[in-house]
């Protein structure tokens, strides 16, 4: 037999397990344009929906004449609120517990809101029909600013809501107040600030982004009149969710609902949310009992579906002359717009921005988050980032570069001084938190290390002396980041999403012949699900992760799972198909003592088989007992080799990284240039390198444009200023830098693998990395604070502001 | 709206059909002809996902009215492939150095690097960032995607040279 000659390395090589940089097997289809988009999915009959959208950002909406509409050739029939009203659907819940508007109830909240839902032949007729719906407008006082929206005399913005005192996360003190989030010791922490030899006060803004997936989002419903069955494909980050809550508020039976996410053009969280354009392509479907298609222009995903971020943090940070911290404090103004539709697990309205002490040893801390409505759209979706996470490492990132200004310090040794020890995980934080492992001692040591960090500030001393003496025009910006991130939410007991737990799972089932099945409630948007958790399952069972198919998102297969955002897929997930291949293994171990006749205990596993202990020459390979398991009458056994397994996670799990960037800045032009990037990742063990380096190197890109220029802005009258990708910034392969990546590997103890996941780190570390680079420049000129994005323009003023233009 | 009729060459076999004369080119690719390669991410030609080749040239295909595709030879990403169906030298070299993720951009993507490859069989790095600029890929931060053209040109070169 061929394997009796391998070495077990070879064995265990052929198997393109965990830690082989296995190609994808993703990219044979897409190479060749034959994914499967849900803009690609073509049915018999199917019509094509689109919206009638809101030009005010805060209008009565005195009448709708859809008469000229519904005579446009082609056109079909246009839903209002009034049409959906009688079924209770005007309105949709929130993932926040809030609720929305599916066409405009009224008024209008926002430019770009829904305001009616227009069905025709073809997306051609549709649109000649869009721009044939007449709309009467009241225009009303316009507020934008969050804290102007806090004013007693402030425009009411939910009238819906007046007089509600009490909203889905405690009371409401004003009619644009959505909620107080508190976390952490007041009273502990005002008494450490009052006392303390040094407080650093600041306030750091992280403006509002999106999360500008290249494909938008969008559906097909079809409504099966005979079967009375519901299919909805769909941009979903989350499918199994999306079918429980369309049971739930259409009424129609879960099992008569089939929910498919096909492949995804990127979600970087923009496709967790539900959408007005689901619910009216579903009621649009049960109206003309044919399938209709709804797809996102780019215009209307940047101006209505999901923003990113908003987030006003006030901050404090207390420490001794010699640099320990002893508290921090933190309140922030949440910009939510016009309904809160943030993507946070129920009880955590802030997401996880309690996680904002970072890596550091902080004795005391408290949060506040104050939510507020403003007439912009709503969402604040996770941004490739685990809810607010990218908020939390950026406010702490910048709070240690001005409390190291402060103290006239080196901002690396004051992170140094304050890091947790890697003796004192499992950590306990002050707000919260019990992180699982880290060493993020040996982190920074490598990263400082690997870019010199000693000679690059030798070169910025002298750098600044020939500015001083006008021999140069451009300095040079060293950005530092050390993040902790919170991901893989998470365990059951306090992680819900409208009171769906989240929990994963994975279902495997085995052929005879020894190739196998794996099904996921996961769903990949470009991580490669199907290369990665195919090695998981390779390594575990000693199973060519080449003869396993992987399956995501359709709910009449895969087994119930939350889905995929929140880096949660290999946390939990992962740990899920870990878990469902034990229970093979276990199974296979049974079946191969049986073959062996020797007692179960009396075999072991051994890359792809079982052999008997002191005898390796007498085995069964994983081939031999698949086929067995189905072919052979094995007393006490079933027959069959499958397995499914539902993961509740015990804890969350936290990766974290040092990250260094060099950067040239150009003080008259407020032109930047990246230098050098270098992104050390601790993802726990590693799956497949390959693809760890390219979720870093995209992630660091996303991070790069939100740092340098990407922003959903409004002018004082709500209107969207950044709603095409000419003025939306996506950065070019011309303007994005090159990356150096680097890792060190501490396994998460509390997962059955040890991985972490690792697909937003780059996201969450890369913005203050980038963002402290620029302000790190003109630190020696006395800059302290100024908001991203840090574009041409605003770098120029900087500049100009520090007197630096003569 | 009267319809118009097209008549084109689509990945070397010769096509036709009825479209209204505002019909943009990618509709007419995608919804007529059901070749879904080329996909649609912005509609106002920054992004570069409906890159097809016209005539010799890239061109996005959601800027250009099917009327002005009417005789012109078109390649998609479908077009690329090897005559026995194998994967081409830049769908292999995108694969083989993770050059894309959720392949979204990559048939526009792809189907820009044959041309620039075409216009520059011997690019720099610089030469690629600047001749892929017009393409923009949200998920790979690029530097596979250059890593991949790059490869695929000394690759096509070293054919060319044993050829010769």
């Amino acid at each position: 037999m061929k394997d009796e000659v391998q070495t077990p390395e070879d064995r265990s090589a052929s198997l393109k397990g965990m830690g082989c940089s296995r190609k994808r097997v993703e990219d044979v289809r897409f190479t060749q344009g034959k994914g499967n988009y849900v803009d690609d999915i073509k049915l018999d009959g199917m019509l094509t929906g689109d919206f009638v959208r809101s030009p005010y950002a805060h209008a009565r909406v005195t009448a709708i004449n859809t008469e000229v509409a519904l005579k446009v050739p082609g056109v079909l029939a246009v839903l209002t609120a009034k049409d959906l009203e009688p079924l209770g659907l005007h309105w949709m819940p929130t993932l926040a517990g809030d609720k929305q508007m599916v066409l405009a109830d009224g008024k209008v909240l926002f430019q770009g809101q829904e305001v009616a839902f227009v069905v025709a032949t073809d997306r051609y007729a549709a649109a000649d029909g869009v721009a044939a719906v007449e709309v009467d407008y009241e225009e009303l006082p316009v507020v934008t600013d969050p804290f102007k929206a806090m004013d007693a005399d402030a425009p009411v913005l939910r009238e819906d809501l007046e007089g509600q005192t009490e909203g889905a996360h405690g009371p409401r003190r004003h009619h644009n107040h959505i909620f107080t989030w508190e976390m952490g010791d007041k009273d502990a922490t005002e008494q450490v600030l009052g006392e303390a030899d040094v407080v650093a006060e600041e306030m750091v803004y992280y403006h509002r982004t999106h999360p500008m997936p290249l494909e938008t989002c969008g559906c097909v419903a079809s409504m099966d009149k005979v079967t009375g069955k519901l299919t909805v494909w769909g941009t979903f980050q989350a499918p199994h969710a999306v079918r429980t809550v369309a049971s739930l508020i259409s009424g129609i039976a879960e099992h008569n609902i089939r929910v498919i996410s096909p492949d995804i053009g990127g979600g970087f969280g923009n496709k967790v949310g539900v959408y007005p354009g689901y619910i009216c392509s579903i009621v649009a479907s049960i109206v003309t009992g044919k399938p209709v298609k709804w797809v996102e222009s780019r215009m209307d995903n940047l101006m209505s579906t999901a923003f990113a971020r908003d987030y006003w943090m006030k901050g404090k940070i207390a420490a001794t002359r010699e640099g320990k911290i002893t508290g921090l404090w933190c309140h922030t103004t949440a910009d939510h717009g016009g309904f809160d539709a943030c993507a946070d697990p129920t009880k955590f309205p802030a997401g996880f921005m309690n996680i904002c002490t970072g890596s550091y040893d902080i004795p005391v801390a408290y949060l506040a988050v104050d939510g507020v409505y403003t007439n912009k759209a709503p969402g604040g979706v996770a941004y490739r980032c685990s809810f607010r996470v990218t908020e939390a490492a950026y406010f702490i990132e910048r709070m240690i570069e001005v409390l190291a200004i402060r103290l006239g310090m080196d901002a690396a040794e004051l992170r140094r001084i304050n890091f947790i020890k890697e003796d004192q995980f499992p950590y306990q934080s002050a707000l919260g938190w019990e992180y699982d492992s880290g060493n993020y001692h040996a982190a920074w040591d490598k990263a400082l290390k690997a870019v010199g960090y000693d000679e690059l500030r030798k070169e910025q001393a002298q750098r600044i002396e020939d500015f001083k003496a006008g021999k140069t025009r451009k300095l040079l910006g060293i950005g530092l980041t050390h993040f902790t991130e919170i991901v893989g939410a998470g365990p059951v007991k306090n992680c819900d999403i409208l009171g769906l737990g989240m929990f994963d799972s994975c279902e495997i089932r085995i052929h005879p012949t020894g190739s196998a099945i794996a099904r996921l409630g996961t769903i990949s948007q470009g991580q490669g699900h199907a290369t990665t958790f195919a090695q998981i399952i390779a390594s575990e069972i000693g199973i060519p992760a080449d003869d396993i198919t992987l399956e995501e998102g359709d709910t009449d297969t895969a087994p119930y799972g939350l889905g995929t955002y929140g880096s949660r897929s290999t946390p939990v997930a992962g740990a899920a198909t870990a878990m469902a291949a034990r229970k093979i293994r276990a199974k296979a171990q049974m079946i191969a003592a049986y073959l062996l006749e020797v007692h179960d205990d009396d075999v072991e596993f051994d890359v792809d088989r079982f052999v008997v202990k002191g005898a390796p020459e007498r085995f069964k390979t994983m081939k031999e007992i698949a086929f067995a398991s189905y072919n052979q009458a094995i007393p006490g056994v079933e027959p069959g080799l499958e397995a499914v397994s539902y993961y509740d996670p015990p804890n969350m799990t936290y990766p974290f990284g040092a990250y260094i960037c060099a950067m040239e800045i150009d003080v008259d032009t407020g032109e930047h240039q990246v230098r050098s990037f270098y992104a050390l990742d601790d993802c726990g063990t590693r799956i497949n390198p390959m693809i760890i380096e390219g979720q870093v190197h995209g992630g660091a890109t996303e991070g790069y444009a939100i740092a340098m220029g990407q922003e959903i802005a409004y002018d004082d009258m709500g209107n969207h200023k950044t709603a095409t990708l000419m003025d939306f910034f996506v950065p070019t392969s011309w303007e994005t830098p090159h990356y150096t990546t680097d890792h060190t590997v501490t396994p998460s103890p509390h997962h059955p693998i040890g991985a972490k996941g690792v697909g937003e780190s780059p996201n969450v570390g890369s913005v203050p990395c980038f963002s402290n680079a620029v302000h790190d420049a003109f630190r020696p000129f006395g800059l302290v604070q100024s908001h991203m994005p840090h574009d041409q323009w605003r770098i120029w003023k900087i500049a100009d502001d520090l007197g630096m233009h003569g | 709206m009267s319809k118009m009729h097209v008549k084109l060459t689509l990945n070397g076999q010769e096509v036709e059909g009825l479209a209204e004369p505002r019909m943009l080119l990618i509709h007419f690719l995608r919804e007529n002809l059901k070749v879904t390669g080329p996909h649609i991410g912005c509609e106002t030609s920054h992004c570069g996902a409906c890159t097809v080749d016209m005539d010799g040239k890239s061109v996005k295909s959601c800027t250009v009215f099917v009327g002005q595709a009417n005789g012109a030879e078109i390649t998609t990403v479908e077009g690329l492939v090897n005559e026995d169906g194998s994967l081409g030298v830049l769908q292999e070299m995108f694969r083989e150095h993770h050059g894309l993720q959720c392949g979204f951009c990559t048939p526009g993507m792809i189907t820009r690097a044959h041309r620039l490859l075409q216009e520059n069989p011997n690019p720099t790095e610089e030469d690629v960032r600047f001749g892929m600029a017009g393409n923009l890929c949200r998920c790979t931060g690029y530097q596979n995607i250059v890593k991949a053209v790059l490869a695929s040109a000394a690759q096509l070169n070293a054919v060319k040279e044993a050829a010769e």
